[in-house]
C-alpha cells in the first residue's frame, strides 16, 4: 500500500546522516503489476514492489552520487558516505552553483484507489472482456494491461521537501489476422476510465479492414498521422532539441533559430504537467516546481526547458525539468502537449486526393539529431487514401524524414487529441495531415 | 540464503504451485564519465531483491520485492501463486517445461583485476587521459570518456532441487568525439558507439582497450567528417566493419530467432518474426558462407554465464549453418513446441523481471578472406564503420542502419572519407548477398549492453562475434 511516511523517513534519515555542504535525496517507491497476453491467452503475469533512494552529496563545487534500495539505517548511512567519498575525490565543476532552493510547489496526488487495489483476478477479467470482442471474429490478440502506483519524493538540505503519488493504468493491444494487424492503447489514472470494449471494437474493425495489403511504391506522399505516430515523432524531436543541455552543447535544432518560423503556423508545442489531460508529477527530480514551457508557438521557436545546472550556467531559473541526476541527456520535457486545430480525422481523409493513413510508427530512431532526420517503419494499420476515401490497406513503409521539415508542412490539425505513452513520458497529441512525407522503402507485409 | 529460498519454494508449493523457482540477486554498479574536461557522472549504486516464479493451475505467475525478509518472501510467494491462478482464468494449454537435470553448482566470471577495488583516482586518470586527448584536437565540440562496471551475485533455487550460485562481473569503456559545425554533427567512437565495448571481465579489460592510444584518431576523424563529402546514393558493394556487423547480426538474426517472438509472445511490443516454424531446416537465410551460432561459453564475452535464469547450463549451438536456418534460441517453456530441449537462453534483467528468451553471444563465424583482400576485389564500393542508428520492422525484415563513417572503395583501394552513410535492405536478401567474410585474425567479440525487450521492459547484456564482411548490391544513401 502507498506509504509516503516511509519515503519521508528515508529522505530525512539520509539528510540527517550527511556531513556534506549540501545533500539531496531522491526517493521512489513503486508497486506495479502487469498482465500480458498473446495468442488469446495470458502468458506472462508479474508484480513488482521496490523502493530506492539516490543521494547527491555536494562539497564545494564537487558532487557525488550513490543509490541503494536497501533502506535500513546502516545501508542509508553507508550510501550517504559513499556519495560524500565520491564527491571528495571528484574534480570540482566550476559551472555547478548550488542545489535548488525550495520553490512554491502545489502538491497534488493523482491516485485512484481502484487502480491501486486492482487484483490479478480483475486484470484477467478485463483481458477477458477484450478477448470477448476479438475471439469471435477469429482474430488473435496480444497486449498488456498494467496497474500500479509510483511515489516520488525529493528533499534537500536547503529545505526542498516534496512527495507525490500517481497511480497509472495502461492498456496496449495488437490484434492480428493472418495478413493484418491493428493497435489500440489507453493510459489513465483510474483503470475504470479505460474503455476496453471500445478499444477492442476499434482495433477489431481496423484489423479486418487491413487484410490483404497491397504494395505501395515508396516516394513522397501526403500523410494522415494518428496521435501515436505524432507522439513518437514529437518525442524524438524534443529529445534532440527541447532541452537546455542540447542547446548549450550546440546539438539542438533550435540553436540560432529562436524567434524564427521553422514549422507551420498551426503547430504549437509546449510542456505542461498541470494540463488536465496529462499525467505527471508537479515537481522535477530536483524538487523544483514544473513550469509550463512553450517550445513552439504558431510555428515559431520560443523556449527550451532547464534543470538547475543548465539554468545556473546561463544565470537563469530552472523550469523544473530535471531528470534523475546524473544523466547525459540534461533536462527534458515529460508532459508534451500539442495545440489542437479545427479539423478531424474524417475531414483529413475527405480532403485527401491521395494520401497514406498511418496509425503508428515502429522502431523509430534519429539518424541526424540537428537535422532531426528520423527513420522508422509504419505498423499495425497503414492505408492508402484516394479521392477522399480509405481505398486499400498497404504494406508497411519505411520513412526517412526530417521531423522539423514534416512539421513545416502541416495542412490540418485535429480538434481531438489523445494521451499517448512514449519515449518521453505522456504526450497529448492530435491527428495531423502533412504533405510530402518521405517514404523511402517498403517491407513484405 | 538456503533457508530463504526454501521458504519461498515451500510457500509456493503449499499454496498450489506445481513448479516454483526463486532468484535472489544482489547488484552493484559503478559508472564514471568525463565530458569536456569535467566529471559528468560518478555514481555507485546497489540493488537487491528477489523474484518468485511459479506455475499453478497450469499457468505462470511471478512476483518480486526489494525486501529480502521472511515475511515478505512469504507474501510474495503467495502473491505469485495468486497471480498464476488468475492467469489460468484465460489459459490455452498447461505450461510444459523441457526437462533439465537437477544442478547444484556455482559459477564465477574470471577476473584478473577486481574493478570495484581499483581506486577512483586511477579510473579518473585513465578516462581523463583519453578525454583530454580528444578535447585537444582542434574542432572537437564534445569530448567524452566513460566506463561502467557491474557485478551481479545471484542465487537460483527451484522446486525441482537445483541450487546455483553465480557471480558475473562486467567491465567496459568508451571514448567519443563529437564535432559540430552549423547543422552538421559528426561523431566517432572507440572501440564502439553506444557505450563502447563491454565484457564479462575485470579491470584488465578496460586497461586493455587502450582508450588513450585511440582517442586522438577518434577526435581527428570526427573533425575530418565535417569536411568530408556526403555518402553517395545508389546500389553499391559495401564492406561492414566488425562492430557494425555485430549490430546487424543482433537485429536481423539474433532477434528473429528468439522462439518466444516467433510464437507471438512479443507481438504486442517488439513484434514477431519472419523466421516462422515452417522455415526451420528449410530456409536459405544467407549465402553458403554465412554461419551464425549462439555460444554462451566464450570466455570473457558479455553474453557468457554458467547457467541461464532457469538453471539450464550455458551452451553453444548453430543458428545458421552454410546459410541454412537451423536453430532457434529457446527456453524451457518454448523448446517442447519444436520438440527440442532448452538451449539455455532464458535470461532476466535483475530480480524484478521474469526470464525471457534473450540472446547470449550470437556470432557470425569467421570466413577465409581478409579486410585487405575484400577491399582489393571491389571496383566501386564503400567501407562503413561504427553504428550511428538502427531501425528494423516488426518481423525483422526491412532494416536501415546509419554508420558514423564511411570510406569510398575505388579500384580495389580505400579512398576518400564520406559522411552520413546509411544503408537499407531486406534481411534474407542482404545475407544472401554476402560474398566474403574476413578470417579469425580479424574476428572479435563485441559486447552490447543495451538490448531491450519485453513488458515491463528488460535490458539485457549480450555480445556478437564478427569480422568484417562484404555484401553486394546494397542500397546506400537513403532519404537524400
Amino acid at each position: 500500500m502507498i506509504d509516503k511516511g516511509k519515503i519521508e523517513e528515508a529522505m530525512q534519515t539520509a539528510i540527517g546522516y550527511s556531513t556534506a555542504d549540501q545533500t539531496e535525496v531522491l526517493a521512489s517507491s513503486r508497486s506495479t503489476a502487469l498482465t500480458r497476453f498473446s495468442n488469446n491467452y495470458i502468458h506472462q503475469n508479474v508484480a513488482e514492489t521496490n523502493m530506492s533512494i539516490s543521494i547527491r552529496a555536494v562539497i564545494g563545487k564537487r558532487q557525488g552520487y550513490a543509490s541503494t534500495n536497501r533502506l535500513d539505517k546502516d545501508s542509508i548511512k553507508e550510501t550517504v558516505n559513499k556519495a560524500i567519498k565520491i564527491a571528495e575525490h571528484r574534480p570540482p565543476d566550476p559551472d555547478f552553483v548550488s542545489l535548488p532552493e525550495p520553490g512554491p510547489i502545489i502538491l497534488r496526488d493523482m491516485v485512484s484507489d481502484t487502480t491501486v487495489n486492482y487484483t490479478p483476478g480483475q486484470r484477467a477479467a478485463a483481458v477477458q472482456r477484450l478477448l470477448g470482442v476479438i475471439m469471435p471474429r477469429n482474430l488473435t490478440a496480444a497486449g498488456a494491461l498494467s496497474t500500479g502506483y509510483t511515489t516520488v519524493g525529493v528533499a534537500n538540505s536547503l529545505g526542498v521537501n516534496a512527495v507525490e503519488t500517481i497511480s497509472e493504468a495502461s492498456l496496449k493491444t495488437v490484434v492480428m489476422s493472418p495478413t493484418s494487424s491493428a493497435f489500440g492503447s489507453a493510459v489513465a489514472v483510474n483503470v475504470a476510465d479505460i474503455d476496453i470494449e471500445k478499444i477492442a471494437l476499434e482495433v477489431e474493425k481496423t484489423t479486418v479492414r487491413g487484410q490483404n495489403p497491397v504494395e505501395l511504391e515508396p516516394g513522397r506522399y501526403t500523410v494522415v498521422l494518428y496521435p501515436n505516430a505524432v507522439a513518437d515523432m514529437v518525442s524524438f524531436m524534443a529529445f534532440a532539441g527541447f532541452g537546455a543541455l542540447s542547446l548549450q552543447e550546440g546539438r539542438s535544432f533550435m540553436k540560432d533559430k529562436f524567434g524564427q518560423q521553422i514549422m507551420s503556423q498551426n503547430i504549437s508545442i509546449w510542456d505542461n504537467a498541470y494540463d488536465p489531460s496529462t499525467i505527471g508529477f508537479t515537481f522535477d527530480f530536483e524538487g523544483v516546481p514544473k513550469e509550463k514551457v512553450v517550445f513552439i508557438e504558431n510555428g515559431v521557436t520560443k523556449g527550451i526547458c532547464y534543470d538547475s545546472y543548465t539554468a545556473n550556467k546561463e544565470g537563469k531559473k530552472s523550469t523544473g525539468h530535471a531528470l534523475p541526476a546524473p544523466n547525459p541527456y540534461g533536462p527534458l520535457p515529460l508532459n508534451l502537449v500539442m495545440a489542437p486545430g479545427g479539423s478531424s480525422l474524417a475531414q483529413m481523409i475527405k480532403t485527401s486526393e491521395r494520401a497514406v493513413l498511418v496509425s503508428r510508427f515502429h522502431y523509430t530512431n534519429l539518424e541526424d539529431p540537428i537535422r532531426t532526420v528520423l527513420t522508422g517503419m509504419t505498423r499495425d494499420g497503414t492505408f492508402l487514401i484516394e479521392d477522399g476515401e480509405i481505398k486499400t490497406p498497404v504494406k508497411n513503409l519505411r520513412f526517412t524524414q526530417s521531423i522539423v521539415e514534416a512539421l513545416s508542412k502541416v495542412e490540418l490539425v485535429s480538434m481531438d487529441r489523445e494521451l499517448k505513452e512514449g519515449m518521453l513520458g505522456a504526450s497529448y497529441m492530435p491527428w495531423l495531415k502533412i504533405s510530402e512525407f518521405n517514404f523511402t522503402g517498403v517491407t513484405q507485409f | 540464503m538456503k533457508d530463504l529460498t526454501s521458504l519461498a519454494l515451500d510457500v509456493a508449493k503449499t499454496y498450489g504451485a506445481t513448479y516454483a523457482d526463486i532468484r535472489v540477486i544482489d547488484e552493484e554498479h559503478e559508472s564514471i564519465a568525463i565530458k569536456n574536461g569535467r566529471a559528468e557522472e560518478i555514481t555507485a549504486s546497489t540493488n537487491y531483491g528477489f523474484g518468485v516464479r511459479v506455475i499453478a493451475d497450469g499457468s505462470w505467475g511471478f512476483a518480486s520485492s526489494f525486501l529480502v525478509e521472511k515475511a515478505e518472501i512469504e507474501r510474495v510467494a503467495r502473491l505469485a501463486v495468486e497471480i498464476a491462478k488468475a492467469s489460468a482464468m484465460i489459459r490455452k494449454e498447461s505450461a510444459v517445461l523441457s526437462p533439465i537435470p537437477v544442478i547444484q553448482d556455482n559459477y564465477k566470471t574470471h577476473v584478473e583485476i577486481d574493478p570495484f577495488k581499483v581506486s577512483l583516482e586511477d579510473k579518473l586518470a585513465l578516462l581523463s587521459r583519453a578525454e583530454e586527448t580528444v578535447r585537444k584536437i582542434p574542432g572537437v565540440s564534445i569530448s567524452r570518456a566513460s566506463m561502467d562496471i557491474f557485478r551481479e551475485k545471484k542465487v537460483f533455487a527451484s522446486l525441482e532441487g537445483s541450487y546455483i550460485e553465480q557471480e558475473i562481473t562486467e567491465s567496459g569503456a568508451a571514448v567519443d568525439a563529437t564535432a559540430i559545425k552549423g547543422s552538421d554533427i559528426q561523431e566517432r567512437s572507440y572501440p564502439n558507439s553506444h557505450g563502447g565495448d563491454v565484457a564479462t571481465a575485470g579491470y584488465e579489460f578496460i586497461k586493455g582497450l587502450r582508450l588513450d592510444e585511440n582517442a586522438g584518431r577518434v577526435g581527428e576523424e570526427a573533425v575530418a567528417l565535417l569536411s568530408a563529402k556526403q555518402c553517395p546514393s545508389g546500389e553499391f558493394t559495401i564492406i561492414l566493419d566488425g562492430s557494425q556487423l555485430a549490430l546487424q547480426v543482433h537485429e536481423s538474426c539474433g532477434h528473429p530467432v528468439e522462439l518466444d517472438r516467433v510464437l507471438g509472445m512479443e507481438a504486442s511490443y517488439a513484434g514477431t518474426s519472419f523466421l516462422t516454424l515452417d522455415k526451420l531446416n528449410k530456409f536459405q537465410y544467407g549465402s553458403p558462407i554465412v554461419n551464425i551460432n549462439a555460444d554462451a561459453t566464450i570466455p570473457g564475452a558479455l553474453g557468457t554465464f554458467g547457467y541461464d535464469d532457469e538453471g539450464v547450463p550455458a551452451q553453444r549451438f548453430d543458428i545458421i549453418r552454410d546459410g541454412l536456418f537451423v536453430g532457434y534460441l529457446t527456453n524451457r517453456e518454448t523448446a517442447p513446441v519444436i520438440g527440442r530441449q532448452s538451449n539455455g537462453c532464458a535470461r532476466a534483467d535483475g530480480w524484478g523481471r521474469i526470464p525471457l528468451i534473450r540472446m547470449t553471444n550470437i556470432n557470425l563465424l569467421p570466413g577465409d578472406s581478409s579486410l585487405e583482400e575484400m577491399i582489393s576485389e571491389v571496383k566501386d564500393g564503400l567501407y562503413l564503420a561504427t553504428n550511428r542508428s538502427w531501425s528494423i520492422d516488426d518481423k525483422r525484415l526491412n532494416f536501415q542502419f546509419a554508420t558514423q563513417v564511411g570510406w569510398e572503395i575505388k579500384n580495389g583501394k580505400l579512398g576518400a572519407m564520406v559522411k552520413n552513410p546509411n544503408y537499407t535492405g531486406i534481411t534474407p536478401g542482404f545475407w544472401n548477398s554476402c560474398d566474403a567474410i574476413a578470417g579469425k585474425d580479424e574476428w572479435r567479440v563485441w559486447g552490447l549492453p543495451n538490448c531491450g525487450k519485453g513488458e515491463p521492459t528488460q535490458i539485457m547484456h549480450v555480445a556478437h562475434g564478427a569480422a568484417p564482411a562484404r555484401f553486394r548490391n546494397v542500397k546506400v544513401g537513403v532519404g537524400r
